[in-house]
């Protein structure tokens, strides 16, 4: 991570990071919402540099410009540099060093003393972060999975609703699995990209750590958040046990035909969520489950798959919320673009965009109009109804 | 004089305070661009998204005698928007509706933010039949100032520079009035940006927003064939080069003609990359045109001193992507995210003698070099880059590079050629060079537009 150093004066300020495939509009969702230059990829990196030279001395601005970045990795898919897969870490080392230095945004300090003090960045009791679990089978060595359900699972609402949803759908499948309930740790995926590296470390360690004392060998995850930092970084310190996204696990059920939803009708758009699709090459799974329920039909947004606009809640953003407070917020913009396709229900696979997209459909008065719902809540709706 | 903060204040008024920033993050980025002129910092960056909110800043720096500086993407990398005596910087991209496509009249109504790759993208989607002369630079340069700089694209080759293809403006004088130019100054249409009444187009383009800011422009669009294919040549004789591409437009079956030269990879080093592109609407078309070409050329193979090079799909992809992306990346070659070019228009039989130069300079001053030459209209002249690629954190090579570029631009002037989007120390050369009589008219012209000096000052500033 600390590569930065040596290779932040690399980016040339083309500005293609702004762009998806092909050039409809802007998508980056700082540089789109706040439409500076400064708040655009190269904005950052050379701010970066700046300071790294001392050009620049550090100031709340400057931080706030670093953490709206939401690392929704459109960048790192269209710079046309060799360099283009480590602009992430770039902008992450360079906030890891802003932790060390003790000089964040308020908001992302309060969001680190949260996961201290509580294990959750929502400042929730421990003891509460199973209340959604109504019961819900505990993990047992000999079960097939440990699903893991993450901080927004586990605490808002949005989320809660998506986890019964899912859980519901595992029991009537015979799924062999158990949660670990108030023993669950925050998967850190957000403490990483925030740049607080010692915190995650210390976050990874102890799942890696009761995992194995569990004998855990396959995990799902609620949210590409946790999917994304099992599966890519927990390797590293020794994790040691294979990691599906539910949606992945889901299509695999219906592929063997152990659930089969009910008819429907409704016309569905889908948002690919950052850490599910750019990160991790998921897009087809969560296609296929809407696809296999008849009488639905998919319909895209404009900015699809590798090229889809984030909803602005990555990296902490969906409790820092940097990006708020404008009809520029990405999830505003996102819901219009939504809404814009003609469905009347947009299906998430991620509890954050959940929430982020949840909100936006409401402030842009479409509530009415646009359903959001995740992808475990739909099939939930579909298999009661048989 | 009104204070900093009072000021800040009038913006804040005009366009909301988002879109105002005296910040020093903002300042620093604004200060800059990605060639090799020194930093000035601005003391706003400000962003609006009317006309009429253009025209109350214009008002406001004129009573405050406040310089502005109207920016796109800040991508001509000669420092053009770089405010050399602070002031305001206008970031126009937020100014970004395409207004009107008129089908039958073909052409296109932007507003002055609107991004070369945003009207590609529009273009395919809602006019598939239609396109517009995309330059290689990078997707977020914007239309306007594309034709400010007088820049040219994939369609030069027939149909002259971008901004010959301009069909109506609408600006800001620096003295605040709104300003048509141009058939829509006098109907609804867009179609010419002077013919048949005075063409006073000329009063803004060229002039790098020292006289005015664009705030429409109408562009002219062209048919966009089906089909699009490359022809790759390579030859190792530079005298060749002027008659290859003489040769190529007698055929009026190319729509781009772009010869490139590098050092690197090695397999390559001293051979002219020759690329043809032709479109059409069906295979016999594309076809046909193959063969017109090839004719065109066929002594030369005979000779042997031209050979073709059938393309892999995966060779091909790159060349014929719109920009191309390989040009960009130029500024990676010495790992250091910079590249600048001297960019002379000049007559095309100055090809070998360009290349020399480039050769000698680049070894002279041990910097990495690349060329791209577009052929504009039917040979009239070419575009001639002295590309020198330099590493940002070395800062005595990008001083090399820039004694590099300086080298090559008095050459160019010396052989004739006329340097384009020149920098400021350019532009001094180049008026050094100047009929005193075309002189005089530009003090003229820009006095009587911007009495208070107050557009983008420091360029075209006759003495
Ligand atoms: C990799 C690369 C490849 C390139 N290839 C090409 C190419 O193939 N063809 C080509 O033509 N160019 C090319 N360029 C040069 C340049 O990027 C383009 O010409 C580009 O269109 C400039 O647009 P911009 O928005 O970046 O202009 P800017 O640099 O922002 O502005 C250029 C000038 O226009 C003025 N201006 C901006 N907006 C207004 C306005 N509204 N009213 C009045 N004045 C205004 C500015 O003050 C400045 O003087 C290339 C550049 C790069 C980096
Ligand atoms: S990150 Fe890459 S695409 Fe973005 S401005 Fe820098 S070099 Fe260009
Ligand atoms: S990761 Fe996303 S938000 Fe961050 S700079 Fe890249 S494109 Fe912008």
């Amino acid at each position: 991570m600390q590569k930065y150093v040596s290779q932040i004066h690399r980016c040339f300020r083309c500005g293609y990071c702004k762009f998806p495939t092909d050039y409809s509009s802007f998508n980056c969702p700082s540089y789109r919402r706040f439409r500076f230059d400064s708040y655009s990829t190269g904005g950052r990196l050379w701010l970066i540099y700046a300071w790294l030279k001392g050009e620049i001395e550090w100031s709340e601005h400057f931080a706030e410009i670093l953490y709206t970045c939401t690392t929704c990795k459109n960048c790192a898919e269209q710079c046309p540099m060799k360099f283009a897969p480590d602009i992430v870490d770039w902008i992450v080392g360079a906030r890891s060093d802003m932790v060390e230095k003790g000089k964040i945004p308020p908001r992302v300090a309060r969001f680190f003393e949260a996961v201290y003090g509580y294990g959750n960045p929502f400042k929730q009791l421990r003891s509460d972060r199973a209340v959604w679990a109504n019961g819900t089978k505990k993990y047992a060595p000999g079960d097939e999975y440990l699903l893991y359900v993450g901080c927004l699972g586990s605490y808002d609402e949005n989320g809660q609703k998506m986890a019964r949803s899912l859980v519901d759908i595992l029991n009537a499948s015979a799924v062999s699995f158990g949660i670990l309930g108030e023993e669950e740790e925050c998967c850190g995926n957000e403490i990483y990209m925030l740049g607080e590296t010692g915190l995650f470390q210390n976050l990874m360690e102890k799942n890696n750590q009761k995992f194995k004392e569990l004998g855990v060998s396959k995990v799902i995850t609620l949210c590409p958040h946790g999917y994304n930092t099992m599966k890519n970084i927990y390797p590293a310190s020794g994790g040691n046990f294979e990691v599906y996204h539910y949606t992945q696990i889901l299509n695999d059920l219906i592929k063997k035909n152990k659930i089969k939803p009910s008819q429907a009708k409704a016309k569905i758009t889908y948002q690919d969520p950052c850490f599910l699709g750019r990160y991790n090459n998921i897009y087809d799974e969560p296609r296929q489950i809407l696809q296999s329920i008849p009488g639905i039909k998919l319909v895209e947004m404009e900015r699809t798959r590798r090229d889809a606009f984030c909803c602005g809640g990555g990296s902490g953003n969906f409790v820092t919320d940097l990006l708020a407070g404008s009809a520029d917020s990405p999830a505003r913009i996102r819901a219009r673009e939504a809404y814009e396709t003609g469905a009347d229900t947009l299906a998430v696979a991620c509890p954050s965009c959940l929430t982020m997209l949840t909100d936006a459909v409401k402030a842009e008065d479409l509530d009415d109009k646009l359903a959001v719902k995740d992808i475990s809540q739909i099939l939930k709706e579909l298999l009661s109804a048989r | 004089m009104t204070t900093t903060s009072a000021l800040c204040d009038s913006l804040i008024k005009i366009v909301g305070k988002n879109f105002v920033s005296n910040q020093k993050e903002e300042r620093y980025f604004y200060a800059r661009d990605g060639g090799l002129m020194p930093p000035h910092e601005p003391d706003f960056v400000v962003m609006p998204k009317t006309a009429e909110e253009v025209q109350e800043i214009v008002k406001l720096a004129n009573r405050e005698k406040v310089p502005i500086v109207p920016k796109g993407a800040g991508l001509a990398l000669t420092g053009l928007v770089i405010p050399q005596r602070g002031g305001i910087v206008l970031d126009m991209k937020r100014m970004d509706r395409i207004l009107e496509v008129n089908e039958k009249a073909r052409y296109v109504v932007v507003e002055a933010g609107v991004t070369q790759g945003v009207l590609k993208s529009y273009l395919q989607k809602h006019h598939p039949h239609l396109r517009h002369s995309i330059p290689d630079s990078p997707p977020v340069a914007t239309i306007v100032a594309n034709a400010v700089i007088h820049g040219q694209g994939r369609l030069s080759q027939q149909h002259g520079f971008n901004s010959d293809m301009v069909s109506g403006l609408e600006v800001v004088l620096p003295t605040g009035e709104l300003c048509r130019i141009g058939s829509c100054s006098v109907s609804k249409y867009w179609f010419s940006k002077g013919p048949p009444l005075p063409d006073l187009s000329g009063l803004f383009l060229g002039w790098f927003g020292t006289t005015g800011i664009i705030t429409r422009l109408g562009l002219k669009l062209y048919p966009c064939k089906k089909m699009r294919d490359i022809m790759l040549f390579l030859a190792d004789k530079a005298e060749l080069i002027p008659d290859i591409m003489l040769r190529l437009s007698h055929t009026e079956m190319v729509e781009d003609v772009v010869v490139s030269a590098a050092p690197l990879p090695l397999r390559f080093r001293g051979t002219f990359w020759i690329m043809a592109y032709i479109t059409g609407d069906s295979d016999e078309e594309l076809e046909f045109k193959r063969k017109m070409v090839w004719n065109a050329l066929w002594e030369y193979f005979e000779s042997r001193d031209l050979g073709f090079l059938s393309v892999s799909p995966d060779m091909k992809a790159p060349l014929m992507s719109m920009p191309s992306k390989d040009t960009s990346r130029f500024a990676d070659v010495s790992k250091g995210g910079g590249f600048q070019y001297a960019g002379p228009i000049t007559p095309i039989e100055k090809f070998p003698a360009f290349i020399r130069k480039l050769e000698e300079v680049a070894t002279k001053y041990n910097v990495f070099y690349a060329s791209t030459t577009r052929l504009i209209g039917a040979g009239h002249c070419m575009m001639f880059s002295f590309s020198f690629s330099f590493n940002r954190a070395n800062t005595d090579e990008m001083a090399r590079a820039k004694k590099a570029l300086y080298e090559c631009s008095k050459f160019a002037l010396e052989e004739g050629g006329v340097l384009w989007k020149a920098d400021i120390y350019e532009q001094r050369l180049l008026m050094d060079k100047m009929d005193p009589n075309t002189l005089v008219l530009m003090k003229k012209i820009k006095q009587l537009l911007d009495p208070n000096g107050i557009m983008n000052p420091g360029n075209w500033e006759v003495k």
